[in-house]
């Protein structure tokens, strides 16, 4: 008989048997590893959660009071004869990717990453392993992104003509991870940085676990339209098309995500400028990825996954696809509405102002 | 090249009239007048000759790339667009090409008598001369599929601004076949129309919709409180047809399409009539089959209109007659400025003074006093082979374009049946990569049967919840084809429904569309077969 494989894919999250731990799972469970604090990936409901230092924050304010243990990158923590190791995935703050061993054999769970170095997550790290579990977001070779460096002039530039011309800014992007991202970039002598209330909450909450972030002001009843105009505000993609966001008429809109790559989708955002960014890796950044693990079997959990496991196996690697419910930055323009919580953020139902999430459901 | 690329770039960039009509002035005020003229055609749908065949484009492209063919096709399906695709897969470039939009046009142009081996070098090498938003545009040209998101008007208002013409006048002057290589800039800003090509149409005047969309149905006493008292209006039958212009001019005849295509050699039948016609004369009216004194359906005409030659027996099965109704240019003069019932009467002199009255037929007036009298009349438009009714104000001029105002179109209710869907394709431009063209069935005995395709008619929101609902519940794939399992009820309108040997279902629809998604309903309560082949009537 087959020796049963130290992880599997079961309807309620990867599962290590041996070690009687789940990693990400959807369904609530005992025991917790999880890689990174967005809604798809850490679900309310665990008994127990192990997470990264820089995930305890965001964790408690997304979550509320759960049981969490947290730990640094490359500490080793063991249940019941199994290793685990968090090595960073440089998707967003605090991600991780989880390492498994047990007698030798080592499996990685990828979680999302990304290979660029964003300058504000810890950047990511190829570990060997046996078994490697990873995204394929932008599994698509149309899919393949410029230097961030590039993406941040022409969003500055797009900044400094909207001032001129009297317009407000207004740049959309999901609340942890590419809003830091975009704020840790920005050119603050072009003026000040104002936040959205939801992003405001998670900054508060990096702040507090020791993140050195760029100064922001939340934007509150009080806030004084004509300041704001002078300035950049940065909004998560749920307050597109609301009231809050009509307020700051006349204003431009720039939607960063990667699938600004294409223009179909784009313009069916329906922004005014589409900024191609993503937490995720591109095509060549997958490949080069899954390429230095010299694992010997690689699990596609969400994205092109079909596509993209056929053309591995094709190039000599062996693929497959498995389901998951990770939907991560599943394109939400997508997605109809009450399904978000299960694809990215569930911002939906926070007030405008930012009190606290509560449970995500 | 540089320029034109820059163009299309700074256009999608933005989503506000005001600054698209800015961008195309500054496009206008920094290139060449030969460039301006070669952007004008195609951003007016005169692309250049396709002379390189899209297969052979694509098969280059999959070698440049370094992909497999088959993953070059999956791109396809998530990007959308074919010149799009192609950018994206080439390797990054940062060579820049300083070529003008006319000097790479001549290039391709040049092709025509060169080897297959020539083209493919010409091509490897001018793909290796761009960076990739040059390659997107070059692309664009060399398989000439040019939708820009820009319309015709947007462009016309940038020359009209900076000429200080009347778009009206514009708009004219860019009708009917020109090329960019002849036509002068100069020409078309000069302040009086120099001789005027003989062929050039008018810009045609377009019917605005009374009810805009089939669920806001309005009655006869709404109609009356929008346009006011029925003695200023004139009504017709709208027929269903191909819409056309005839011109007779200099001892020449050209008929016009509606999608400015001359057509002038598809219609035979017309050429005595139009020949006979006194120089100078223009007239608009719609081209329909006729048999013994009566329209036939449109399926007729579409029979034919695809058709490379005429043939004895297509010419006999489905002759065609025109039934006109305006007359816009009469001893050489242009009338579109005087009113509906004075061109009335011109054309109707025109009309009884013909030798041929079997093919230049004239639009007869609905005779009636009140709205709700016509409400009633129109209730016979389907029995008439017409769409509806056509309301035209009698003091009205001519004008240009689709205008809320004098022209209106009052539709009758469609045809509808209530269908499962079955499969599921990808869409194109902004609705690449989601699912949105759809195969619908309905019930033959306990199997579901397809009878036809549609694309429109969702919203955006209900379209991402179909697609959500498609990607979850896939039973097979083929290529890009998707069986989704049978659960979806829509009610699916249509104009009209006819026989058909090529369809498995044994019925072809005239624009299906869905009207509505029927959350109500479940699959076992779709229409039947039945049901629907009982409205093919005999």
């Amino acid at each position: 008989m087959a020796k049963k494989p130290l992880l599997e894919f079961t309807d309620r999250g990867i599962y290590c048997a041996q070690g009687k731990f789940y990693i990400d799972p959807w369904k609530p469970v005992d025991d917790a590893v999880i890689t990174h604090a967005h809604a798809d990936h850490a679900y309310w409901g665990h008994k127990h959660y192990l997470a990264h230092h820089l995930s305890r924050e965001v964790l408690l304010y997304r979550l509320g009071e759960i049981n969490l243990q947290t730990v640094e990158y490359g500490e080793t923590v063991l249940k019941n004869g199994v290793s685990i190791s968090l090595y960073p995935a440089g998707h967003v703050i605090g991600s991780a990717q989880i390492r498994v061993e047990y007698k030798g054999e080592v499996w990685v769970v990828s979680g999302d990453y990304k290979v660029e170095n964003d300058g504000i997550s810890t950047p990511f790290e190829p570990v060997k392993c046996h078994h490697f579990i990873s995204e394929c977001t932008f599994g698509m070779p149309v899919y393949q992104w410029k230097p961030q460096v590039q993406t941040f002039n022409e969003i500055n530039n797009w900044w400094h003509n909207n001032i001129e011309n009297g317009l407000a800014t207004v740049i959309v992007g999901y609340s942890l991870g590419k809003a830091q991202r975009i704020l840790q970039n920005l050119d603050l002598f072009n003026g000040k940085v104002y936040t959205h209330g939801v992003i405001e909450n998670t900054n508060e909450a990096l702040r507090r676990n020791g993140v050195l972030l760029n100064p922001t002001e939340r934007i509150t009843q009080e806030s004084l339209k004509e300041e704001v105009r002078k300035g950049i505000i940065i909004a998560p993609p749920s307050s597109v098309g609301t009231a809050w966001m009509r307020k700051f008429q006349p204003y431009s809109f720039g939607y960063c995500s990667g699938w600004m790559a294409i223009r179909g989708a784009k313009r069916r955002r329906a922004a005014d400028r589409g900024f191609v960014l993503s937490d995720h890796a591109d095509w060549d950044g997958l490949i080069s990825a899954i390429d230095a693990t010299g694992c010997e079997c690689v699990y596609l959990t969400h994205g092109y996954t079909a596509t993209f496991s056929r053309y591995l196996n094709e190039i000599g690697f062996n693929a497959r696809e498995v389901h998951t419910l990770y939907g991560g930055e599943e394109d939400p323009s997508n997605l109809p509405e009450g399904e978000a919580s299960n694809a990215g953020e569930s911002e939906k139902k926070v007030l405008p102002l930012g009190e606290n999430l509560g449970g995500v459901s | 090249m540089k320029a034109f690329a820059q163009l299309f770039l700074s256009l999608d960039e933005t989503n506000k009239t005001n600054e698209k009509v800015k961008v195309l002035k500054d496009y206008f005020n920094t290139v060449p007048d030969t460039d301006k003229m070669h952007m004008l055609a195609l951003f007016t749908g005169r692309r250049p000759k396709r002379q390189i065949n899209s297969t052979l484009v694509r098969n280059w492209a999959v070698e440049a790339s370094h992909i497999p063919a088959w993953l070059f096709e999956e791109s396809y399906h998530v990007v959308g667009d074919l010149a799009e695709t192609m950018a994206l897969l080439m390797p990054q470039s940062n060579a820049s090409s300083s070529k003008t939009l006319t000097e790479w046009i001549a290039e391709i142009n040049a092709l025509q008598d060169k080897t297959e081996e020539q083209k493919k070098e010409w091509l490897m090498e001018s793909w290796a001369m761009l960076d990739s938003q040059e390659r997107f545009v070059f692309n664009k040209l060399l398989t000439g599929s040019f939708r820009v998101g820009v319309s015709q008007n947007l462009v016309i208002k940038a020359l009209a601004d900076i000429s200080g013409l009347e778009p009206a006048v514009l708009t004219h002057r860019v009708m009917g076949s020109w090329l960019p290589e002849t036509y002068q800039f100069s020409q078309l800003m000069e302040e009086q129309d120099a001789e005027a090509n003989i062929s050039r149409p008018y810009p045609f005047f377009l019917a605005y919709p009374i009810q805009e969309t089939s669920e806001k149905q309005k009655t006869p006493a709404e109609v009356g409180i929008a346009l006011g008292d029925a003695a200023d209006w004139q009504a017709e039958w709208k027929w269903d047809g191909i819409r056309a212009q005839m011109i007779k001019r200099g001892g020449e005849i050209f008929i016009w399409s509606r999608g400015e295509d001359l057509a002038t050699e598809k219609f035979p039948e017309l050429h005595p009539f139009l020949n006979a016609l006194p120089d100078g004369t223009v007239i608009d009216g719609e081209i329909l089959s006729f048999q013994n004194g009566q329209p036939l359906p449109f399926n007729v005409l579409q029979t034919r209109i695809g058709r490379k030659n005429l043939s004895k027996k297509i010419l006999e099965e489905s002759p065609v007659a025109v039934i006109s109704y305006d007359c816009l240019e009469y001893n050489g003069e242009d009338i579109r400025y005087k009113t509906q019932a004075e061109r009335r009467e011109v054309l109707e002199r025109l009309q009884s003074e013909t030798q041929y009255p079997e093919v230049f037929r004239i639009s007869s007036l609905i005779q009636f006093e009140t709205w709700e009298q016509l409400g009633n009349i129109r209730e016979q438009s389907r029995a008439m082979i017409a769409e509806g009714i056509m309301l035209k104000r009698k003091s009205a001029a001519y004008q240009v374009g689709r205008k809320r105002g004098d022209w209106w179109k009052w539709k009758i209710d469609p045809l509808s049946v209530d269908a499962v869907m079955i499969y599921a394709q990808k869409g194109h431009g902004r609705r690449a990569d989601l699912y949105t063209d759809y195969t619908f069935a309905v019930w033959d005995g306990d199997k579901l049967v397809p009878f036809a395709k549609a694309y429109s008619g969702l919203t955006d929101a209900e379209i991402n919840k179909v697609d959500y609902f498609i990607k979850r519940n896939t039973i097979e794939k083929f290529g890009p084809v998707r069986t989704v399992k049978p659960e979806l009820v829509f009610e699916i309108g249509f104009e009209g429904i006819n026989k058909s040997t090529r369809h498995k279902s044994g019925i072809a629809l005239r624009f299906p569309r869905i009207l509505r998604w029927r959350h109500d309903k479940p699959k076992e309560e779709a229409d039947t077969l039945d049901s629907l082949k009982a409205l093919l009537g005999e």
